[in-house]
């Protein structure tokens, strides 16, 4: 049994925290809308430039062509963040980074965002301390081999035997292969890749294994491309992607974002050449958002509202991308795990609302 | 015929007998090389083509199109076209000055200041821009055969003081300088190049503050520099051991201080015994700036394997790496004759000691 007086100062102070939850609430949605974009963008503004992380060469993901310009398709993505964040896609200093160095390059900081052909895994994850963002081509490792061997299935490569490179991954994969399938499968090691692709010509092996996005720069190579194949069947996964480092949930997110509106882009039809007519004349929702005609993407990633549109318009949706870089003018490898869900595929944007 | 018999080739050749087994297997195996090489090279070879494809259709040519189309790309990297006249006059101010050292007489001194302050200090405005109203040029769009050249003259020009000053370390009274000059000098000979090249670009950066960043050619360099100079170090000691003890003492007897007496009498007599040890070390380090592009710094090795990666080009690898074998020979080459230019210059002047 409590006093009056007593009830009224509680409920007195039930409404004063209530009031205090509101207001700390609505301050709290407030700061999610415009929140600041993070360090990293503070950084990369600051400089005038996105430190991106490439590869020092390999075909369809970062090359230079003879003036010595960039392409591929990890460049486009470097020049689609830069488009982003900075308004213009020219502004990226690309860093060469090694298999050894890259992870270190980026622990240091040296480079806002890894961009190299690198398998996402646990380990990259938990003990060096990465976000591993998103998956911008899904590879995993087959085999090239001599169509007049006449296998289809890496089942049936008992007894084969197989050039590689040394590399502690793929010859693991291989014996985690023989072990699970009981197929015993030879091979024979090289240092580089273009010796081990001489000596697969010239017949000391039946067949080259790498990543499935390698296997098709190499196969284009070859004295008679049409006497090789690439086999379908993949036995290893390697998820390439994007890694920053771990401490920027803003930044991430930016990232994470980004590719989802690349893809999303070519789901909805958004392309390059359409982006700028599309925004002023579409009535689907999803368009006008994802181009910043409506709502306020922008704001909450804390970017402008225009980010996604300017990176569409670099170099084209995801599709176009791999068409650029893989399709059938270039090195012709089909799309199959990198076509959208719709399509067979494993690429499936989440909704940007 | 007995005159050809008696000529000095022909007894170095046919002499006796088994050294006309060796001329005619030497003869058989040039024989069977020799045509193919010269077929690939130059018969079926492709100078004009628009990218592998085209190369193709001669297929046991050399498709020398490849080097054609990215000649630019293995001297300067990516260095803008418009600001390439900048590398040619730093290249020019080098040689000039470099030449000038060589042969002038009475004015060396002075050719030998500008070719140690001025010519690093106008090469590296030049190259760099940033001033004097040169555009900016980031190192890391330098590249090619430009930057073994500035990776090697760096690394030349930083290691001669580190290595004097080392090996009159080593041979100091003073145990903590004689000590400190072996540790270090042992140290620095005693690790793999390419251990020390990722050490600075991997470990470095961790033990530096976040967001100090040291640019990626300038810790290649300082490496180098440090390298070389402790060989260097070894190199100059071999020399000042070389200087007879005469020299010294009757420098001491004229009233020198020992300060006068190591730089004015020791330390040139001691740098021209040193100078083929010398030149071996500059062409030893010319070879080695290859050795950047294992740790992402696009020299002309990297920016050959680099473009092997160009899907217009890929599977070019012979003619590549035999374009680069060729450039870098002719480097070579030219350090190599330039070094003994040197050497017969100095020993014009009777050597010390001996009478």
């Amino acid at each position: 049994m409590t006093s009056l007086p007593a009830r009224a100062l509680r409920a007195g102070r039930l409404v004063l925290a209530a009031g205090a939850a509101v207001f700390l609430a609505t301050t709290v949605a407030q700061a999610q809308v415009s929140a600041p974009p993070g360090p990293t963008v503070e950084a990369i503004k600051k400089r005038g430039a996105l430190n991106c992380g490439i590869d020092t060469g390999v075909p369809g993901f970062a090359f230079q062509d003879n003036k010595g310009v960039w392409h591929g398709i990890d460049i486009d993505y470097c020049r689609a963040i830069a488009a982003a964040v900075l308004g213009d896609p020219e502004k990226v200093k690309y860093t060469g980074t090694t298999a050894a160095a890259r992870f270190t390059v980026l622990q240091a900081g040296e480079i806002d965002v890894l961009i190299r052909d690198s398998t996402l895994t646990f380990t990259r994850s938990t003990v060096l301390g990465l976000d591993e963002v998103a998956v911008n081509f899904y590879a995993g490792q087959g085999f090239l081999v001599r169509k007049s061997v006449g296998v289809t299935k890496a089942a049936e490569l008992q007894g084969a035997t197989i050039c590689t490179v040394t590399g502690a991954t793929l010859e693991l994969n291989i014996a985690d292969f023989a072990r699970s399938t009981g197929a015993k499968i030879g091979t024979l090691l090289f240092d580089k890749p273009e010796e081990a692709i001489a000596a697969m010509e010239a017949g000391r092996c039946d067949g080259y294994t790498d990543d499935t996005g390698s296997l098709a720069g190499m196969r284009s190579t070859l004295k008679q491309p049409d006497e090789w194949f690439v086999m379908p069947e993949t036995i290893s996964k390697e998820p390439l992607g994007l890694h920053i480092r771990s401490g920027d949930a803003r930044w991430q997110k930016i990232i994470f974002w980004l590719d989802n509106a690349l893809k999303s882009a070519e789901e909805f039809g958004i392309t390059k050449a359409n982006a700028d007519q599309l925004k002023a004349s579409t009535k689907d929702p999803f368009i006008l958002r994802l181009l910043g005609a409506e709502g306020d993407t922008g704001k909450a990633l804390g970017l402008d509202e225009a980010w996604a549109l300017r990176a569409i318009k670099v170099a084209g949706n995801y599709g176009e991308m791999y068409e650029t870089h893989f399709g059938t003018k270039a090195l012709n490898l089909p799309r199959g795990q990198n076509n959208l869900y719709t399509k067979g595929g494993l690429h499936y944007p989440l909704p940007i609302r | 015929m007995k005159r050809v018999m008696q000529a000095p080739l022909f007894k170095a050749l046919f002499g006796s007998r088994g050294n006309t087994v060796v001329t005619l297997l030497m003869v058989a195996l040039f024989a069977l090389l020799l045509p193919g090489l010269v077929r690939w090279m130059f018969g079926h070879a492709v100078w004009e083509a628009a990218n592998r494809a085209a190369c193709r259709l001669a297929d046991d040519g050399a498709c020398w199109a490849f080097i054609r189309a990215r000649f630019a790309l293995f001297f300067y990297g990516t260095y803008p076209e418009g600001e390439r006249w900048r590398v040619h006059a730093g290249l020019a101010l080098l040689v000039v000055v470099g030449t000038g050292t060589l042969f002038s007489h009475r004015r060396r001194g002075a050719w030998l200041l500008a070719l140690m302050t001025v010519v690093p200090v106008a090469d590296a405005v030049l190259l760099a821009g940033g001033m004097f109203g040169l555009a900016a040029v980031p190192t890391e769009r330098w590249g090619g055969l430009m930057l073994n050249l500035v990776i090697s003259f760096v690394a030349l020009g930083g290691a001669m003081p580190i290595g004097i000053a080392l090996a009159f370390g080593r041979r100091s009274t003073w145990p903590v300088i004689r000590y400190g000059s072996i540790g270090l000098i042992e140290f620095w000979r005693g690790v793999p190049l390419l251990t020390v090249l990722f050490m600075g670009l991997v470990l470095l950066p961790l033990f530096l503050p976040n967001g100090v960043n040291v640019d990626n050619l300038v810790r290649a360099l300082v490496v180098m520099t440090i390298f070389t100079g402790a060989y260097m170090a070894e190199c100059v000691r071999g020399g000042l051991q070389g200087v007879e003890r005469g020299q010294s003492e009757a420098a001491l007897a004229l009233g020198m201080h020992t300060t006068q007496v190591q730089l004015l009498v020791v330390l040139p007599q001691a740098l021209r015994l040193a100078i083929p040890g010398i030149i071996n070390i500059a062409v030893d380090l010319f070879k080695d700036t290859s050795l950047v592009s294992i740790v992402g710094l696009f020299d002309l090795m990297g920016v050959v394997g680099q473009s092997l990666k160009d899907p217009a080009w890929t599977g070019l690898a012979s003619e590549g790496y035999v374009f680069a074998a060729i450039v870098f020979f002719f480097a070579c080459l030219v350090i190599s004759l330039g070094g003994s230019v040197l050497e017969r210059h100095f020993s014009a002047v009777p050597r010390a000691g001996k009478s």
